[in-house]
């Protein structure tokens, strides 16, 4: 009795001071052997598996980058569906390495959840969706209706912002899964489903029994600015997650293909071999191998590439997704 | 012996008190490390989130977290209070049909546990929850079985008593009719005690409960002016309206908790020694009053304890509502937590809610226990 009381005391006491010395979260990669990574638990364009388990979409790239830029190898990673509610607490925890589940960039978000966003991989804005025989043409028209959304999101706050400054009213159904929120609205338990128009387009195209049937409003009432996110506290991981976001847009910048870098190796272009790990110290400083950016566009692709094989096939546009040189807001600071 | 017995009590205490301050002291230290906000002072914030339904207690985006919260406690205590009242109904009508010696009440009875007992209850809401917005109609389309009455996918809409003056009155004269009628029954099983002489104390204990409030509300000109529902652009307004989300969870705790109440009661009656309903028989009892006077009496006494736990998952099973909707305490408290991002915090309201809960239930129904046990026996 009084052993195994003895050896239950060690035990917690271990478990509570191991998390006192936390390793850094580079080294705890390292030595696993794979990034974990949270992400959607189904949202076709973002992440999602298909029909043989693979998961697919730009954020599943975003994950898939850092392991190439880590690994060398884009298959390290692992990953955990996560819904919105509990994304934040998995993170927190360390249950993932980083969690890349279109989750907008807000400050509460990058101060008080302990969290910092690494930039933005998709820019986003909230909509609504109805039925086509409701023969509503504005959201101005809602008032009354009953709006089915999911709870943990800024959804859910910038819907009750947009009727109180509106001055209508509505009824939430609040539904945590996805699966079971968009039941509800495809079986008429709402009039309105309302989320990041890019989810909008994505559950119209995958779930909707007719996509047909379903208008999307023409008002988008916020930003929704969607990236990865990493733990406060440890910037040698927060840096290397947010240099492989944007190697993947100066890749397509300097018009540096999956098909083309490797090509490129030998290049004469400063930029391109500078990028390619051909010159410099890149790599070095952020504790990779150099060839980490020319990984991830070899195993990868750059964005626009992500962009053209996950979301254009459902029907995206690239909008204000461009690279800034075609009028968009996607930018990368230089790499030098 | 006993120095030692104390002194090995109190070093258990030492150690389990250092681990709780161990832990809390670190996971403290953890947060601050990380910058992560603790701390209640959240509660004071304004929400941001509206809620879907809120009765007794109005609420708006704009209302602190601390009211959120306090709706979905309001929520998981509605049904779970009227969750239980309902089990309890069903579960000793089904417990009596299952000894029942219909044979085909007895079997309906006996399937309907083994079915409702043998799968998950929350398969059992998803089931519930389908069957209730996939079938019904929109409201345009509702169904009417009564004026005034719809039933549609937003809810079952029907008409209320449009508030009036003399309803609390109403209400008063109700109240003194009970306290006669406890009166007259306690008069009446005096006299049968004393004089052997019966009296109908049923028959005017409903007199009285009935009739006074009848008088008053003929007396104040029978004020029965109805709120009724009326479709309004999107929705129902007027009257009031049970949501699907609260219809699934009342009608899936229900149904599954009286199975095991089924279950509690037949074996509560099957304790019964049969020379007790052998003993009533032969004074001339017929069965209704054995049941009621020598059976049911006995039986409860093995009743009460296990009917106590299925209370408790009763009310703890509510907070399966995150999954269908319906706003309980965990599923605001699961909203709050996500964004504040103060999980700790909003663990700790949830787990001391549910345990005073708990705790009461469990003092509540051992205070009865104790009341209804054998005098003089030993607990
Ligand atoms: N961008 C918003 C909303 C993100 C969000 O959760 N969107 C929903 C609707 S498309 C979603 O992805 N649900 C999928 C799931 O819960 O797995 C946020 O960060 O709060």
């Amino acid at each position: 009795m009084k052993v195994r009381l003895a050896v239950a005391v060690c035990a917690v006491a271990a478990f509570a001071s191991s998390t006192l010395h936390a390793q850094s979260t580079l080294d705890a990669v390292k030595s696993k052997g794979y990034v974990q990574c949270g992400v959607n638990t189904g949202l076709a364009g973002f992440s999602q598996p298909d029909s043989r388990g693979a998961w697919k979409g730009i954020d599943v790239d975003a994950c898939r980058a850092i392991a190439a830029a880590v690994f060398g190898d884009a298959t390290k990673v692992r990953y955990t569906p996560l819904t919105a509610q509990q994304r934040f607490t998995a993170l927190q925890s360390g249950e993932i390495d980083v969690l890349a589940r279109n989750t907008t960039w807000t400050v509460t978000r990058d101060t008080s959840l302990g969290l910092n966003f690494v930039g933005v991989n998709y820019y986003d804005g909230q909509g609504f969706m109805v039925p086509k025989k409701l023969g509503v043409t504005s959201a101005k028209q809602l008032n009354g209706a009953t709006i089915c959304v999911q709870p943990g999101t800024t959804t859910e706050l910038n819907l009750a912002d947009y009727f109180r400054a509106n001055k209508m009213s509505f009824k939430p159904v609040v539904i945590e899964k996805l699966e079971e929120v968009t039941n509800a609205y495809f079986s008429g338990r709402c009039d309105v489903f309302t989320t990041d128009v890019s989810g909008l387009v994505s559950t119209r195209g995958s779930r909707a029994p007719k996509p047909a049937d379903h208008v999307i409003l023409p008002e988008v009432i916020s930003k929704e600015p969607l990236g990865p996110v990493v733990r406060h506290g440890d910037d040698r991981w927060y840096d290397i997650v947010k240099w492989t976001l944007f190697a993947m847009l100066e890749a397509e910048e300097l018009g540096l293909t999956s098909k083309n870098i490797e090509q490129n190796l030998t290049s004469t272009n400063p930029s391109i071999q500078r990028f390619v790990g051909a010159t410099g110290d890149i790599g070095k400083m952020m504790s990779l191998d150099n060839r980490w950016a020319y990984n991830v566009v070899k195993q990868v692709g750059n964005y626009g590439e992500s962009f053209e094989t996950n979301l254009a096939p459902l029907g995206f546009e690239r909008g204000i997704n461009n690279l800034w040189t075609n009028g968009g807001l996607m930018y990368a600071p230089p790499i030098r | 012996m006993r120095a030692r017995a104390v002194a090995a009590q109190l070093a258990l205490l030492a150690a389990v008190a250092f681990v709780v301050w161990y832990l809390a002291s670190n996971t403290v230290a953890n947060l601050e490390a990380r910058r992560i906000a603790s701390g209640f002072g959240f509660l004071a914030r304004e929400a941001g989130f509206e809620i879907g339904e809120s009765p007794f207690l109005s609420y708006g985006a704009a209302d602190s977290y601390a009211r959120a919260i306090l709706i979905g406690l309001i929520n998981t205590f509605r049904v779970a209070l009227i969750g239980v009242v309902l089990a309890t109904v069903l579960g000793t009508l089904l417990g009596l049909a299952r000894l029942s010696r219909n044979w085909l009440l007895a079997k309906f009875a006996a399937g309907y546990v083994e079915l409702l007992r043998n799968v998950p209850l929350l398969v059992q809401l998803f089931f519930l929850y389908a069957v209730i917005t996939e079938n019904l109609p929109g409201p345009r389309a509702a169904l009417s079985p009564l004026p005034g009455v719809f039933l549609s996918n937003r809810g079952f809409a029907f008409p209320v008593l449009q508030p009036h003056a003399a309803h609390a009155w109403i209400g008063v004269a109700l109240l003194a009719g009970m306290v006669l009628a406890w009166l007259v029954a306690r008069w009446a099983r005096r006299r049968q005690a004393l004089t052997g002489q019966p009296f109908p104390a049923f028959a005017a204990g409903a007199a009285l409960v009935l009739g006074l409030p009848l008088v008053v509300f003929l007396a104040a000109g029978a004020p029965l002016a109805l709120a009724r529902p009326s479709l309004q652009g999107f929705n129902f307004t007027g009257g009031a309206v049970l949501s699907p989300e609260f219809a699934t969870l009342l009608g899936g705790l229900t149904l599954y908790t009286a199975a095991f109440i089924a279950e509690i009661v037949r074996a509560g009656v099957q304790a019964v020694d049969r020379g007790q309903f052998e003993a009533a028989y032969s004074l001339g009892l017929p069965r209704p009053r054995t049941m009621r006077l020598v059976i049911l009496p006995q039986a409860l006494r093995v009743i009460i304890p296990p009917l106590t736990s299925q209370y408790l998952n009763l009310t703890k099973n509510s907070s399966l509502a995150v999954a269908i909707g319906y706003p309980d305490l965990v599923s605001i408290a699961n909203t709050t937590m996500n964004q504040t991002g103060q999980a700790i915090e909003g663990i700790a309201i949830i787990m001391a809610v549910y345990l005073s809960i708990s705790l009461s239930i469990s003092v509540l129904m051992n205070w009865y226990n104790k009341r209804i046990a054998l005098k003089g026996a030993r607990a």
